[in-house]
């Protein structure tokens, strides 16, 4: 027993969360394969690809964010007045080009709105942001109220629904490889990457280190609210709509896929690769669902669950492996002792 | 001294203390906005206009008491929507499936209900040991989720609840609707609860510093799982109430209470950080927060407004709690720098 603990705890610690999530993503893959004939489609996984592609989005500001310790629950609510906003200057006969930098312009200015709450008043972002969430969704509402916009030109719509020419890859997908690229690159292979995670494991240390905290949340809540908008209009092309109820609740799922993604509450943790993988897992659990004709409020409650596992599960673990420590300690101390008194 | 001069020096001694005390501003705040409401539309302080206040403040108001325990723990509740809903549809059922069942009955067996699925938020809280905020906000859309899939379309009618139940969200008694009466006896409850009671103070002190009210030796996860029952017994008892005021209850009801709920308790001066703030402000806050939008309806602002002015005002309220601890720190500083 004395053997074998100490290789699976060499184990344990060798294979990393992201190498667990691409395991039960290829075990989704099986089982939705034998589930049903149609998962394994080109067309199928288009549409699995599209129909997370809002989320997939908001997911990544929204990592670095927990990543320094903070949250943005607003990120619903600012797509939703992107879209209405969309829609007003639509209906206003605004070139849709101009319409959709004002959407941007906007989105970033929330986001700013949130960066300046919590960075300049040292206020929590949690409960701040849990105020914008109602204040962003009433502009949503002040802007659109209770009317749809839908009428809009084929060639937007196409981007919305269409793929990449030869591809199952939807376009707006595009986007988002794009986007969590560059978000790769900046989180992993740059000094502002590091200095995300040094905010994140000791915030006092990191400002010690000369690290500009201040900027870096500001930035991170601008990029939350300017690619939350983006997030925004993609919606409206694919849904060739505008409500100012748009994405009500979209929040849960983002924030469950970036803690199943292996981003720590604690923050100072967590991949890229990891809340992208915890995206596709998602992705595909509520595509098998839905082929299996699942009741939409069944996959409410299976994203809620999702985000208290991905939190219960490593708490668990961690809290055995403690008391696992402590019993050997105790196994060692007693030894010592023995060795002690017989001496 | 002449006894005016003493009089005068009281009075201003008690105006101050009205003026220093979130409470006293509370209560100034709403007589200002009822008056300027009234002299443009005297029908605002109509009977009936006041009693459709009382009642519509009367929920909220039950609920803002849970809130306020969690909220002076540092931690928050955002399921007690997705309770008070289930159990609403839940108590229905209950008038439908027994006909006789007495109200009492079905109150207990909705504050019941209530206490497992707040039971369900304090296991994972506080011995799950995660994050109050991550656990409600996913019990949120369980609860949620699952009395959609629960009641599938289905709806309770007034039709099939006695009336001697729908009594309790109409009928009055001293001119105060029955409703209020019962969230009036519960405030003195939670109010001496938390002010003489060990475990009243317990809350506050956990809110303040964690890490000394361990050290004071105060069992904290206990007190969490405790303060997440209370909540979840509040929001079934509220759940109850809503079907006894509304009469139809489908899958939607009390859907997105939750944000007025925190919205007032934090007007009403239970500071975010914790530790800080009472039961009766928390009260008074859902009090101006509903004469507030009542004030709206009557100057005939589009209702897409009011959901824009609730999150401002949580934010403003957040924002001046932030102001009003850092001014006291620097106060308590100048005082100490002497010693």
């Amino acid at each position: 027993m004395s053997q074998s603990q100490p290789s699976t705890r060499r184990l344990a610690r060798r294979v990393s969360w992201e190498t667990i999530l691409a395991l039960l993503v290829l075990i989704a893959v099986i089982g939705g394969t034998l589930l049903n004939k149609d998962f394994l489609t080109v067309e199928n996984w288009s549409n699995l690809l599209a129909n997370f592609v809002e989320i997939a989005l908001m997911a990544l500001p929204l990592s670095l964010i927990v990543i320094t310790n903070e949250i943005d629950l607003s990120v619903a609510s600012m797509l939703g007045l992107s879209s209405s906003l969309l829609g007003l200057l639509w209906e206003y006969k605004l070139a849709m080009p101009l319409a959709i930098v004002i959407c941007l312009v906007v989105g970033a200015l929330c986001g700013a709105l949130n960066g300046f709450l919590i960075v300049r008043f040292r206020l929590p972002s949690l409960a701040v942001t849990i105020g914008t969430l109602a204040l962003f969704r009433g502009f949503a509402y002040i802007v659109l109220g209770d009317k749809a916009v839908a009428d809009y030109p084929p060639e937007y719509a196409e981007f919305g629904i269409g793929n990449v020419p030869y591809t199952f890859i939807p376009s707006p997908f595009v986007l988002f490889i794009v986007l969590a690229l560059i978000f790769w690159v900046v989180l992993h292979h740059t000094t502002v990457g590091r200095s995300l995670y040094a905010i994140g494991g000791n915030q006092t240390a990191a400002r010690f280190s000369g690290v500009n905290i201040s900027q870096l949340k500001m930035l991170l809540f601008i990029a939350s609210g300017a690619i939350s908008a983006l997030a925004g209009i993609v919606f409206t092309f694919r849904f060739s709509s505008s409500r100012a109820d748009n994405g009500t609740g979209f929040e849960l799922s983002a924030i469950a896929a970036v803690f199943l993604g292996g981003v720590t509450v604690q923050g100072g943790k967590g991949t890229v690769t990891g809340v992208v993988l915890s995206l596709l897992l998602i992705g595909i659990i509520n595509n098998v669902l839905t082929l299996a004709d699942v009741a939409s409020e069944v996959l409410r409650i299976v994203t809620g669950s999702l985000l208290i596992i991905s939190i219960l599960l490593p708490n668990l673990i961690a809290s055995t492996h403690e008391r696992l420590r402590l019993r050997e300690r105790q196994r060692e101390i007693n030894r010592l002792v023995g060795a002690s008194v017989a001496k | 001294m002449t006894k005016e001069m003493k009089s005068a020096a009281a009075g201003q001694r008690w105006l101050s203390a009205v003026l220093r005390s979130r409470e006293g501003n509370l209560v100034l705040l709403i007589a200002v906005l009822t008056l300027l409401t009234t002299s443009l539309n005297p029908r605002f302080i109509s009977p009936q206009s006041l009693k459709d206040l009382m009642l519509n403040v009367s929920i909220i108001a039950l609920l803002v008491l849970g809130q306020t325990v969690i909220i002076l723990m540092r931690q928050i509740d955002l399921s007690i929507s997705s309770i008070a809903g289930i159990t609403a549809f839940f108590s229905g059922t209950l008038f439908i499936n027994y006909p006789g069942i007495p109200s009492l009955a079905v109150v207990l067996i909705a504050i019941l209900a209530g206490l497992l699925l707040g039971g369900v938020n304090a296991a994972l809280i506080a011995w799950g040991r995660i994050p109050a905020l991550i656990t409600t906000l996913g019990t949120l859309y369980i609860f949620r989720g699952a009395n959609y899939a629960w009641v599938h379309g289905r709806q309770v009618n007034a039709v099939n609840v006695p009336g001697s139940f729908l009594a309790i969200g109409t009928s009055t008694f001293v001119g105060i609707p029955i409703l209020t009466w019962i969230v009036l006896i519960l405030l003195v409850v939670f109010a001496i609860g938390l002010r003489q009671y060990r475990v009243g103070r317990e809350f506050y002190a956990i809110g303040s510093n964690p890490n000394a009210a361990v050290l004071a030796g105060i069992n904290v996860s206990r007190r969490l799982a405790t303060g997440f029952l209370i909540s979840g017994a509040i929001a079934g008892l509220a759940g109850a109430l809503w079907l006894a005021r509304f009469g139809t209850v489908d899958a939607t009801a009390a859907e997105g209470i939750e944000l007025s709920v925190i919205t007032s308790t934090v007007v009403g001066g239970v500071a975010i950080t914790g530790g800080v703030g009472s039961v009766v402000g928390a009260v008074l806050g859902a009090l101006l927060l509903s004469v507030f939008s009542s004030t709206l309806v009557f100057l005939r602002v589009p209702s897409f407004w009011q959901q824009a002015f609730q999150g401002a005002m949580l934010l403003l309220a957040i924002a001046a709690d932030a102001y009003l601890a850092h001014r006291h720190a620097l106060r308590l500083r100048v005082k100490w720098s002497h010693v």
